[in-house]
This record gives structure tokens, sequence and C-alpha cells, in this order.
């Protein structure tokens, strides 16, 4: 196989700005999703993600404007998750320039969407995003969480990645809220169980805090990796991520 | 200096028109995305783009008449380029979850499930070029983005003289696969050249090359 393994930086974006921790020097305005963009596809990003993290209903029409606007001009893949609830906002996200879609909460609340939207436009376009804590309650010791780790559902991990993959979702975006903000690394034994179960391409997230957290998270399993503010605050620049990946044996872009 | 190319994006509900619009102006190409029947007979180029599943992208194409303005371009020699399910399109059926549907059938064969343990191949890969490839100039050693899970996966069109040996380029992934065919003046991705950054451009541009 020579299929290189991803650096995905992601954007949380709300009323058409960056947001959360953007801290670039020498960028013009880095709070600018497109020059961000841009900015990240020079350093060799192989794809970016959006999050939506608008509160109201006239956000979210400036993130179409946004995606649309990214999309005319870094000529890579994008994701666009957030608030994505029916196959009208797939088609909507889609029709601005969206390569995939990330469902969440959504999908928790009712399955049944997922099988729509593979069903509708393929199973290439959606990404399963899971927010994942670690729990006594399930028999994996994986729970999935909602409201960014705040509420615990019944869900145990494992079994909501098989159901979700069985109903369609291409791939799935597993991020550890245990990691989270730690900049500790990667969880790394969710990591592996979730690339054990996944048929589909697995995309680690949470934790990257420096150049070397990432090698571990691809030896566990992960086709793919993913983060924010350790891009966004300078210090790590994609391009020194693919280095060690590179360095540590893997192929990359 | 040439004189700038005239590019129509088929927009017939599937893919993403406007990222291939916009590359393929990137490229050096004036682009109009539409599906009007006289624009795109008449531009130096067309291209066909196609996301989801073949049955649906058969379904849509059909809806503008697509098969209709594919056929007649090639019957004069005039140059369209599919990507993605717009190049799987182009082969005789496309075998989906067991469902086999009849595509446009300008190549024999069948499009079928990669034999990959990890679907859909979602990434950047490296392919093969065909020694004569025009569309991989100078770009042999790039990687390009795939998003797929089913390709074609065998070539069986016997080419006789005079007419010319079309040019396979292979990709692997589980096995082998086409991924990307130059035919006289039908060529195909399976790839997203509009995806694959300054390598994507730099393919688009080749194939801007080719036209008239």
């Amino acid at each position: 196989m020579t299929l290189a393994v991803r650096v995905i930086p992601c954007l949380d974006v709300a009323a058409g700005r960056v947001v959360k921790g953007v801290n670039f020097q020498n960028l013009r305005d880095a709070g600018d999703p497109v020059a961000l963009a841009a900015r990240y596809a020079e350093q060799g990003a192989d794809e970016l993600t959006f999050l939506d993290v608008t509160a109201t209903v006239d956000d979210r029409s400036t993130t179409y404007d946004v995606v649309q606007r990214v999309a005319e001009q870094v000529f890579i893949p994008l994701t666009v998750g957030g608030g994505v609830r029916s196959n009208d906002d797939v088609a909507r996200l889609l029709g601005h320039g969206a390569d995939k879609i990330g469902v969440n909460s959504a999908a928790i609340a009712r399955p049944e969407l997922l099988a729509e939207i593979a069903e509708r436009f393929g199973a290439q376009v959606l990404v399963l995003s899971l927010d994942v804590k670690r729990s006594d309650r399930t028999e994996s010791g994986f729970v999935v969480t909602t409201h960014g780790g705040r509420t615990e559902t019944d869900l145990d991990a494992l079994d909501w990645a098989r159901r979700a993959i069985e109903l369609g979702a291409g791939e799935l975006l597993v991020n550890s809220i245990d990691a989270d903000g730690t900049k500790a690394g990667f969880d790394l034994e969710l990591t592996a169980l979730m690339h054990e179960l996944a048929r589909v391409p697995v995309i680690a997230s949470g934790g990257a805090g420096k150049v070397s957290d990432f090698a571990p998270a691809i030896a566990a399993g992960a086709d793919a990796v993913l983060a924010a503010s350790v891009f966004h605050n300078g210090e790590v620049t994609v391009g020194e991520v693919k280095a060690a990946l590179r360095a540590d044996g893997r192929i990359v872009r | 200096m040439t004189r700038t190319r005239r590019v129509v994006v088929l927009d017939y509900g599937s893919g993403n028109v406007h990222s291939a619009a916009k590359a393929i102006e990137r490229a050096g190409a004036e682009v109009a995305v539409t599906a009007d029947r006289a624009a795109a007979l008449e531009a130096d180029g067309l291209v066909v783009p196609g996301v989801g599943a073949f049955k649906a992208v058969m379904d849509q194409l059909r809806a503008v008449r697509g098969d209709e303005i594919i056929d007649r371009r090639l019957a004069g020699g005039r140059p369209v380029l599919g990507i993605c399910v717009g190049m799987q399109v182009l082969f005789e059926h496309g075998v989906e979850h067991g469902v086999d549907t009849e595509g446009l059938g300008e190549w024999p064969g069948s499009v079928t499930r990669l034999p990959a343990p990890v679907l859909p191949h979602m990434g950047w890969n490296t392919v093969t070029p065909d020694e004569g490839s025009v569309l991989f100039r100078g770009i042999e050693e790039e990687r390009f983005y795939f998003v797929h899970s089913y390709a074609a996966q065998e070539w069986t069109l016997d080419v006789m003289p005079p007419f010319p040996t079309p040019r396979l380029t292979w990709g692997e992934y589980g096995g082998r696969f086409l991924a990307a065919v130059e035919n006289g003046p039908l060529s195909a991705t399976q790839f997203h050249p509009e995806k694959s950054a300054d390598a994507g451009i730099r393919l688009l541009g080749n194939w801007l090359s080719t036209l008239g």
C-alpha cells in the first residue's frame, strides 16, 4: 500500500470567523478562514476540517459562505461538521463546496440519518464524528458524549461506531474528550480499538501538543490525525508533523 | 500565446461542480457551469464530474441528456474529461451492493468494489502513468486525492490501428485499478484533480493543452 497518512488541521468557525485561540504571527488576519486555510494548504495539509460552532441560524448562513470561499481558492478536500441534521443540510454544504460532511449529535438522536445520507450521497461523503470519554458505565470502557463532552449518552463508543458503519458512515472522526486540551498526546488505546473494529478509515483527534505526538497515533492504527490548537498557535506546522511521521517510517505526501 | 480554452463543466446535480470549475479556471481556462446542450457541445472541452452512487449519477446524467451530449462530442472527436464517478459511468456496467447498472458503455467492462480491507480508498496515493501519458507529463511522481470504493479493475478494449492505443494509468489499493485513461478525445481520472492541490491543477493544465 502506498496510500499516504493524512494530517488534517481543524478550524472552528463561528459567524464567518475562525474562533478559539488562533495566534499566528505574520498572518495579516488570523481569524480569516480563507487566509488560514490557504496557509495550512501551503504547509502541506492533506485535508481541512471546519467545525461550525455557531449558535444561530443567521450565523449558519455565513458558514456556507466561508465554505464556498475556501473551496474556490484552496484545492484540497474540505470536511464540514456541526449542526448537520438532514439531507437538505448535506446538500447545501456539498453545493457550497464541501467534500465530506461530519455528523455527530443528530445521528445519536436519530441514527437513520446516517443511512439517509449514505443512500443519497454515498458513504464517501459521510464522516461520523464521535466525542468519546472513558467510563465505567459501558462494556468497552468508552462512552459517547454530547455537548462537548459534558453530557454522557448510554452508547458504548465501540458499539456506536460499529452501528454507524453498518448504517453507512464512510469514515470515523474519533475525538477523545479525555485527551482533548491536555496536549499530552492522543488516546492511543481508543485509537487502536477503533482501528480494530473499523473497516473504514479512522481519524484520531484530541490531545496533540507537540510534533512527536502524531506518530504514535498512526502506529496505533489511525489513518489520519487531526488537530486544532497545536497548529493555530503556530508552534507546530503541518510540514513539521509530516517530517516527524516520515522519520517514523510513514508514507506522507 | 495560445488562445484561452473554453470549458463547460456539466452541471447535472452531481459532484462538486464549483470546485472543479474553479480548479480549471486556475489551470487557465474560461469555464461555464451549465447543462445547456448547445454550450456543452460547442465548448473546447467538456468536464463530467460525479459523486455518489453509480445508479444515481447515471439517472441524473440521463435526466439532462448528458449521455447524448457525451456521445455527440466523442463522435466529433471533441474532448471530454470524466472525474471520479464521471469516469466510472463511461464503462458498460457498474455493480454496487449487488445492483448492476448500465453505464454509458464508451468502454467495455465493469466497475466493481475494490478488494481492500479498509474502504473507501480515501486519501493521497501514487499512480503509475502510461509512458505516453499527456495528462501526467511532468507530474509522474506526484500524489493525487482519491475517495472511492469502486473502480474499473480491468481494461479489455482492443484498439486496432490506425486508432491510437489507449494510455492507461494504474493505481493500487488492495489490487490494481484504473486511475486514469486517455483514449483519443475521451479522458478520465478516478481521483479528483480539482482536490489534488498543485499536482491536480497541473494535470488539468495538461488536459487543457490537448484541447484543439
